[in-house]
């Protein structure tokens, strides 16, 4: 390669903000996009959270309609499950896989581009409904018919919103795949990949499964809104129990979704600041494996109360408990690994001890959850909102926060301010178990999820929720003035970042070259698996 | 040190707050727990669950103490040297076949209590549960005797946005019913639950389960209640706007009390065929001047028609039609009678037959003559009777 072509080859961004932005084929422009859509999001989605949290404040109705509310639970979970949490984790394949794995970019760049502009149409429609005639989707973020058949103009809109979202996923799965498959640097075996590919690498195949799943159910919807058909219509010979397993078949595998790639964040940041390799590596994959394969067979879970055959509702009840095995595997093996370790605090590190932490509380409940005879009393009320705001939040959320400030400073070249980050930690930490640990006791006292009024036995503990709320979610504007800093200037970081950091993408200058790995490097054989 | 005690403190910054909670006398009878209930299936259902948390919280303690010990014991500012260890295969084995023992040791009570709540075989009695939107019916199957069971009054005036009511003067707020279910104490109850539009879910806590209630399906489930008392649930399956406001009331008296109540219920034979309500004066079909009907019209209006047609008439369309300036309430008579006694096949609109000839006149009365409709003209309780 002569001096030309190699100096060609690594020039800088386009210039001009629509050619850098809206023509981008590069995975570090394409996951910053992502990520700052993530975050835009979660605000959003949060403002949401805030309108029930408020209504929810006293018993009686104060502030909305109880239409309004159902508008606000359905659309928090659709904007912060398809618009914050999934879209957070592909921001973060895009910018690490190719780094971590030694690969110029992703294998497929252009459809990179694509899955990612399909995504602020897809969200631009799915909110514009609030604004139309009828309102938006009010059925929950589950869609069950007949109910969801009751909407109006918000219903063909939602629906197309959500097939947008879907072939986005699709798109950016099968890059994942596409990539890690085959733009490894020679010598990245399989077994030596970050935990983190792997875990990106099985939830890509979940995506391609499922997302197909939720895109037939949701036409089967459309069809029976608008063409005649009865596929969930039991007087025309349909069964509305059978949207509710098919749409099942795509969420339990989709809860999955969320969280194995928060597993691969752990396990890159829990070792980090242990200064010792992650115990059990190769369990480690297994574990993730047994999770996903386990997860295309529990899916009636969610429908304990639907009335299955007694032999149904035993198989199922089997194969979830199940799923606490590998799941606590993995926790073994974080605690392993910070066993007799040299452990610091950063605040990427205390995000992922909160994680395991309180990822474990919610894996406790589901748990709980899986034991189906007490699963009729918990399902459906605020056990079940605590359980999955558990996984949700304090694994998922914190999951992608910790990654954020793990890797911010290699993406900008700048630390975060640590002292700040500290404070974001320790108020997201106080004011999540003020919100959501007293919604366990409100369920198991007998408040049903997804009500706007309630009464007054319940009043005390959703006072104490609501100001948990109310704290959650101002503690997170911290987070965005740290982030907007650190993008902004701050003291230089060295390409290792972490003096217990290992892996590929630290033996590249902090911030990275626009583009990188044009030469693959060499990794060394026979060293033991990077972290 | 000094750091440590610091660092452990702040993990613990939310216990002074439980503490101040409990140490609260107003506070004091907040439930933390399932309630045990009254029944021998809720009972079990109750040891389940603590026989699982008892287990999470065991877990719990080895694990958060193992991660405590490591982050205190094992910190880098403290000079530790990291292991550099990173394998152990018997360890691995050991902590997926312990879990797994106990995940069994869980699975066989918890079969058993399953097994139980389903064997439905030999009830005494059965109660025929429909959903509706956003209401019960309940139908005692052997007996003839059925009725609906709607959000009481007091309570759905005190819900509206805006209402200017205290709600926490009200008794067990939202949850009181115009009409409860009545059933015997001591005697096999086998609940036949369905839905006559969208999915609703049948709970009292104290019963122990919950069923989902579903258009086209009937599902089965069995109660045999102890202790005489007033029990009290919600509908747990989201079901359209007014979904926190179908509550579910059982009212366990004993055998006599339930005989004497059926029979109060069936009333004279002669009453039978007009109305189910009984409660009320023996229906009069004699005719009524507009005023009356009107005045009549507008209550029946606020319990049976105002939480899906709204207070204005305007309804929430698409799925709730208005019936403001609607085609069924300006034109003929005759066609709105038989919306009102047949409901609309394929959509949300109920059939209304149950309601007596006299309600029936003046509510149908009053949604032509309100709203700006003002056809002006009367219905007659004679009229409803010529239509079922």
């Amino acid at each position: 390669m002569t001096a030309t072509t190699h100096d060609a080859h690594h020039e800088g961004p386009p210039s001009g903000f629509l050619r850098r932005w809206l023509f981008t084929t590069n995975h570090k422009d394409i996951g910053t996009l992502y990520l700052v859509f993530s975050l835009v999001m979660f605000f959003i989605g949060g403002l949401m959270a805030l309108v029930i949290r408020a209504e929810l404040f006293q018993p009686g109705m104060q502030l909305v309609d109880p239409y309004f509310f159902n508008q606000m639970t359905t659309n928090h979970a659709l904007v912060m499950i398809f618009g914050a949490v999934m879209p957070a984790f592909t921001g973060l394949a895009n910018w690490m896989i190719p780094i971590m794995i030694g690969a110029p970019d992703m294998a497929l760049p252009r459809m990179n581009n694509w899955s990612f502009w399909l995504l602020p149409f897809a969200f631009a429609i799915l909110l514009s409904t609030m604004f139309m005639p009828g309102g938006a989707l009010a059925g929950g973020w589950t869609m069950y018919p007949p109910l969801m058949l009751q909407h109006g103009m918000a219903l063909p809109f939602g629906i197309f919103a959500v097939h947008l979202m879907g072939i986005s996923s699709i798109m950016g799965a099968i890059n994942v795949v596409a990539t890690v498959l085959n733009m490894r640097a020679p010598g990245m075996t399989l077994m030596k990949m970050p935990l983190f590919v792997w875990a990106w690498l099985i939830t890509a195949y979940l995506l391609i499964a499922t997302m197909p799943v939720l895109a037939g159910a949701v036409t089967m919807l459309l069809t029976d809104a608008f063409f005649g058909t009865h596929f969930f219509n039991a007087a025309g010979g349909g069964d509305p129990v059978m949207y509710q397993h098919i749409f099942w078949f795509f969420g339990h595998p989709e809860v999955y979704i969320m969280i194995l790639p928060a597993f691969g964040i752990i396990s890159a940041i829990i070792p980090t600041f242990s200064r010792k390799p992650l115990f059990g590596y190769s369990s480690m994959v297994y574990a993730t494996a047994s999770i996903a394969f386990l997860s295309f067979i529990v899916w009636a879970h969610h429908m304990f109360t639907v009335g299955m055959p007694l032999s149904g509702e035993l198989f199922f009840m089997y194969a979830t408990m199940l799923i606490a095995v590998p799941t606590g595997v993995k926790v073994f093996n974080w605690i392993a690994t910070m066993w007799r370790g040299s452990i610091s605090f950063e605040t990427p590190m205390l995000f992922a001890i909160g994680f395991v932490l309180m990822f474990t509380i919610g894996g406790f409940s589901g748990l709980m959850l899986a034991i189906s005879p007490a699963d009729f009393q918990y399902h459906d009320t605020y056990f079940v909102v605590a359980h999955f705001h558990y996984v949700l939040v304090t694994g998922a959320v914190y999951s992608i926060i910790a990654a954020v400030y793990f890797w911010l400073p290699k993406w900008t070249g700048h630390m975060y301010d640590e002292r700040l980050g500290k404070l974001h930690f320790w108020l997201s930490t106080i004011f999540v178990n003020v919100l959501f640990f007293p919604q366990h006791f409100l369920g198991l006292a007998g408040m049903p999820r997804r009500i706007p009024d309630y009464s007054t036995q319940f009043a005390d503990w959703n006072m104490v929720s609501t100001i948990g709320a109310f704290g959650f979610g101002f503690a997170q504007l911290i987070f965005l003035w740290v982030v907007i800093k650190c993008v902004r200037g701050g003291a230089k970081a060295t390409d290792q970042v972490w003096d217990g950091a290992r892996g590929l993408e630290w033996t590249l200058s902090s911030p990275p070259p626009y583009h990188s790995f044009s030469e693959p490097p060499t990794i060394p054989s026979g060293e033991t698996s990077p972290r | 040190m000094k750091v440590v005690k610091k660092r452990v403190a702040a993990w613990f910054g939310g216990l002074p707050f439980g503490l101040l909670l409990a140490a609260n006398p107003a506070l004091a009878d907040l439930q933390l727990n399932m309630p045990k209930g009254v029944t021998q299936i809720s009972r079990e259902v109750y040891g389940l669950h603590m026989l699982i948390t008892g287990i999470c919280a065991v877990i719990g303690l080895v694990v958060f103490g193992a991660i405590l010990y490591s982050v205190i014991r094992f910190r880098k500012s403290k000079g530790a040297v990291p292991a550099q260890f990173h394998h152990s295969t018997t360890v691995e084995i050991i902590w997926t076949i312990i879990p797994m023992l106990i995940l069994i040791s869980v699975a066989v009570p918890a079969t058993k209590v399953l097994v139980g709540m389903y064997d439905t075989s030999k009830p005494d009695l059965t109660v025929k549960v429909t959903g509706y939107q956003w209401k019960w019916a309940y139908e005692y199957l052997d007996e003839g005797v059925s009725f609906f069971s709607t959000l009481a009054q007091e309570d759905n005036y005190a819900r509206q946005l805006g209402s200017g009511r205290n709600v926490k003067d009200i008794d067990n707020y939202l949850l009181n019913v115009d009409e409860p279910l009545v059933v015997p104490v001591g005697k096999k109850i086998r609940f036949l639950l369905t839905s006559n539009d969208v999915i609703h879910s049948w709970w009292v806590p104290d019963l122990g389960w919950k069923k989902d209630a579903i258009p086209g399906f009937i599902n089965e489930a069995w109660t045999l209640i102890e202790t005489p008392g007033v029990y009290r649930g919600q509908c747990a399956e989201l079901c359209g706007r007014d979904h926190a406001f179908m509550p579910v009331v059982v009212k366990a008296v004993s055998e006599e009390e339930f005989q004497r109540w059926l029979a109060e219920k069936k009333g004279p034979p002669a009453a039978k065929d007009t109305a189910a309500k009984t409660d009320e004066p023996a229906p009069t079909l004699a005719a009524l001047t507009m005023d009356e009907l009107m005045s009549q019209g507008q209550q029946v209006y606020q319990v049976h028609c105002q939480a899906c047609h709204q207070a204005n008439g305007e309804g929430m369309p698409p799925a709730f039609k208005p019936i403001k300036g609607s085609p069924v309430a300006t034109g003929p008579v005759a066609q709105h009678l038989e919306v009102a006694l047949k409901g609309r096949a394929g959509t949300a609109m109920a059939s209304f037959a149950h309601l007596s000839d006299q309600e029936l006149a003046a509510v149908i009365t009053y949604q032509r003559n309100a709203f700006g409709n003002n056809v002006g003209d009367l219905v007659q309780p004679a009229d409803v009777r010529a239509a079922r």
